[in-house]
Formats: C-alpha cells, structure tokens, sequence
C-alpha cells in the first residue's frame, strides 16, 4: 500500500479533532471496512512522522493515559493542499497487466486474444463480485466505504476497456489485407501509452 | 421438465449463402436458470443480437436446439410461439420498437390485453410497471412526444409488465444516463432475484457486473464466461 495514501488518510481524520493512535486505526478501519489492513504499528509509525513533520502535535494523555495528537495550524494548511492538488503519482497496481500485455503483442508465438480473454474473465469476475458487494452492503456503510468500492469498480472498467482496445490493437495490426477503410474513417494506429 | 428457463444447445445461425455467407452465431451452449442473470458482450457484430432474437423465437437456428422452460422452440407452430412471446417472454429490442400510434401505458399495456386481461386491470399493470421505471407522469404520451432514453424505458416496462419467465434485453441502458442506467438494472434485477431468468446484452463492463455471469462472443463464437464467486473477505482485502 502506498504509504503517502495512509499519511494522508489519517492527517485527513484529525480534521474534526484530537485523536489517539489506536482510535485513529478504528476509524480509518471503519470508513474502509479494514480492506486496507492497516496494523496499529504502521498507525504509530505515521503519527511520528507527522508529529516530526510539525503536522500534528502531542496534547498530554487522556484519561487511560493514551497520548493524544491534534492536528497543527501548519497540518491544517497541508491537508488543504492535499485535498485541492491532483494526484500525479499514484501507485499502478496493474501496471504488471500493463507490460504483460505489451509483450505478449511483441513476443513471437504468443496468443494476444487467449491472453486477453483469461484476463477479461478475471476482471469481470471481479466486476461481478464488487457490484454485488456494493448491491448488498449499501445500507450498512459510510460513504467513504462507497466511493472506495465505486473506484474498485470504475478501475475495473477502464481495465476491461482497455482490454477491448488491446485485442482490437492487435487483431487490426495483424490483417494488414483486410477491406479498405475510407481514409477519412480509417481507425488511428495509435500506440498503447498512457502507463 | 428443465431447471433451466433458458438452453441453448449447439445453436449456430448462418445468414447468406455462398459468398455472402455470415455465421452470425457458430456452435453456441449456454442454459440460464430461473434467478439468474446472463450479460453477453463482445465487439459490434459478435452475434449478441442474433442469440437474443433465436432466445426470444423472433429467429430460429440453422442448426441447434433452443428451448425455453425445456421446451424446443423449433417444435411449436407460430401461433403456440407467439403466445409464448406474449406471456412468458419479455423482450427490450436495441431500437425500442414501439407502437408509434399507442400511448405509453398503451404499449405497456398491450401485451397483458392480448394475453385476456381485462382492459382496465391491463392499464393497471401498465402504470404501475411504468412507475418502477420512474415515467408514471409520461403515461398518457406517444412514443414521438418523448426523448429517446424515456421511449427505452418504456420498452423496457413493456418488457417486464405482467409474469414474465424470461427477459431478454439488449442495450437496455444505451440512451440512458449513468444514474437511470443503475435505476433500470436495479428494477430488472429485482425481477430475477424473484425468480425471472434473464439475458442483458450490453457494452458497459460496469452494468454487465450486475449479471451472475458473463459470456462473451467473438465472431459468433462463445469464448469464455465469468467465473465462482469471491467472499466479501477476499474482495475487501484487495480494497487498496
Ligand atoms: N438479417 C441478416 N442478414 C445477414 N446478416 C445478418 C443479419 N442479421 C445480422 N447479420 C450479421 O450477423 C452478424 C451478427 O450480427 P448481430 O446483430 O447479432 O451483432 P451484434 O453483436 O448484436 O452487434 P451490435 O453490438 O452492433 O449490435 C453481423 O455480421 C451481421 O452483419
Ligand atoms: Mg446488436
């Protein structure tokens, strides 16, 4: 998991006030229903980064003599630029998809439309799965658990599309004979980019 | 008698002869049971259409055995397959297919008055199946006083009204918006998860993760179809 994704989520939670550390893993567990798996050492770790950051402060313990953090007027600033700048480096999980895509257009003896075909069965699989998901636990979750579910999903569909745009790729680039398309219409022999 | 509504058994269809020959659909096997949901999809010209109109008896096989509720439909005459298109199997055609000179709970309506109901218990069937798809204000337009998303919808109330076995739809959300798209599926699936079969074609992988099952054409061939199942545990540990 990327690691700025957690700095960020969890400056993101001291936004409504003070928090203590296992109370934060609690909340962020609870708006992502603990698909991400964070550990409460990972949890630790973060908030003395951001404490050493000058993002979050300790404010003495709480009654159970937990050491609270509160965000700074310099972590508020911060999490205010997060939120209004663009991500531009974003983990690739499927960059692997991505290149094994790519060489299977260019090795020899390799069969493109099998490659694509298990993969498409794969993703809409999940596709299936998640939409499911999402059907039946609607009701029981926070919108953040939504929209994370929504971008598993929306993911999925642009993988599967370009799956489509790779087999059509490859099958177009292997009939260089067929009928001819009016030039005005002929579809773009673009390269596969964009990963 | 089946457990499957739906069966196609080796069902291939060749349009043209000779030169002109097209194999639409090549050796097709598939069944749907009763509360499932089967999205097809594949590239423009796979045969999707071609399997949804052998599925609902409008075409029938050049060879292969379709049937529905275990029975071939390659064995009834025209007027035992017409009865079976009104009462048992609900059709959403890609280019709607309205009756031009009825109202909206007209069209809706028909199939259930040429099924004997009553006319009056008829038009209720059809305002309150016009109403899941969220139009029961558009009840009393003609087909040409509507936007063409509104005239689908319609089409596809048509298709649901009454106790329809089989649904067979084919781009039912192709002049609908993202947030109407989600409102018909959620009305469809309803009536599969109440014991309907159904077929969807579509070309949005995001509608067609609300089937149980996918298949997918490729030049009149089946290649391949989704897959068991994952647990929420397994789906959710990959949230990331
Ligand atoms: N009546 C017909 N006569 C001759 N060929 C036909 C006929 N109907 C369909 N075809 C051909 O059969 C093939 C499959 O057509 P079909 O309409 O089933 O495709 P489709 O998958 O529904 O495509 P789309 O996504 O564009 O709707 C195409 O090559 C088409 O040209
Ligand atoms: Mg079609």
């Amino acid at each position: 998991m990327q690691k700025s994704a957690v700095r960020w989520g969890l400056l993101a939670l001291f936004a409504d006030g003070p928090k203590y550390g296992y109370q934060l893993k609690n909340e962020f567990d609870a708006h992502t229903s603990g698909g991400w798996a964070l550990n409460v050492g990972q949890v630790y770790t973060t908030l003395d980064r951001l404490a050493r950051d000058g993002l979050v402060e300790s404010v003495g313990s709480n009654a159970d003599g937990r050491e609270v953090f509160a965000i700074t007027g310099q972590g508020r600033q911060a999490l205010a630029d997060w939120f209004v700048s663009p991500v531009t480096e974003t983990e690739r999980p499927r960059s692997e998809l991505a290149i094994k895509l790519a060489m299977a257009a260019i090795a020899p003896g390799v069969d493109v439309a099998a490659v694509v075909q298990a993969q498409r069965t794969e993703s809409m699989r999940q596709m299936r799965d998640y939409t499911d998901l999402r059907r039946h636990e609607v009701q029981s979750h926070d919108v953040a658990w939504l929209l994370l579910v929504d971008h598993l999903i929306f993911t999925l569909e642009s993988e599967i599309r370009w799956l489509d745009h790779v087999e059509a790729t490859v099958l177009r680039r292997a009939q260089p004979h067929r009928a001819p398309t009016p030039a005005a219409f002929r579809p773009d022999d673009v390269e596969v980019g964009g990963w | 008698m089946s457990a499957f509504v739906l069966r196609f058994a080796g069902v291939s269809r060749i349009y043209g002869v000779g030169e002109q020959e097209v194999h639409a659909l090549d050796d097709v096997s598939f069944d749907v049971a009763a509360g499932e949901l089967v999205a097809v999809m594949g590239p423009s010209g796979s045969g999707k259409s071609t399997l949804l109109a052998l599925a609902g008896g409008l075409d029938a096989p050049t060879s292969g055995t379709v049937s529905v509720e275990g029975v071939g439909l390659a064995g009834l005459d025209a007027a035992a397959l017409a009865r079976l298109r009104r009462d048992r199997v609900g059709y959403v055609f890609q280019d709607y297919n309205l009756v031009t000179d009825l109202t909206a709970a007209e069209n809706v309506a028909l199939p259930r008055e040429l099924a004997g109901v009553g006319a009056r218990a008829a038009r209720r069937e059809a305002v309150a199946a016009l109403a899941e798809v969220g139009l029961a204000d558009l009840a009393g337009r003609f087909p040409d006083q509507l936007s063409g998303g509104q005239q689908q919808r319609i089409a596809i109330a048509r298709a649901l009204v009454g106790q329809r076995r089989l649904v067979l739809a084919d781009e039912p959300t192709g002049a609908l918006d993202s947030h109407t798209s989600l409102a018909v599926l959620e009305v469809l699936r309803a009536r599969i998860d109440a014991g309907a079969a159904g077929v969807l074609v579509t070309h949005e992988p995001r509608y067609a993760g609300w089937a149980d099952r996918t298949i997918f054409l490729r030049d009149g061939k089946l290649v391949d179809a989704t897959g068991p199942r994952q647990t929420p545990e397994q789906l959710l540990g990959r949230m990331v």
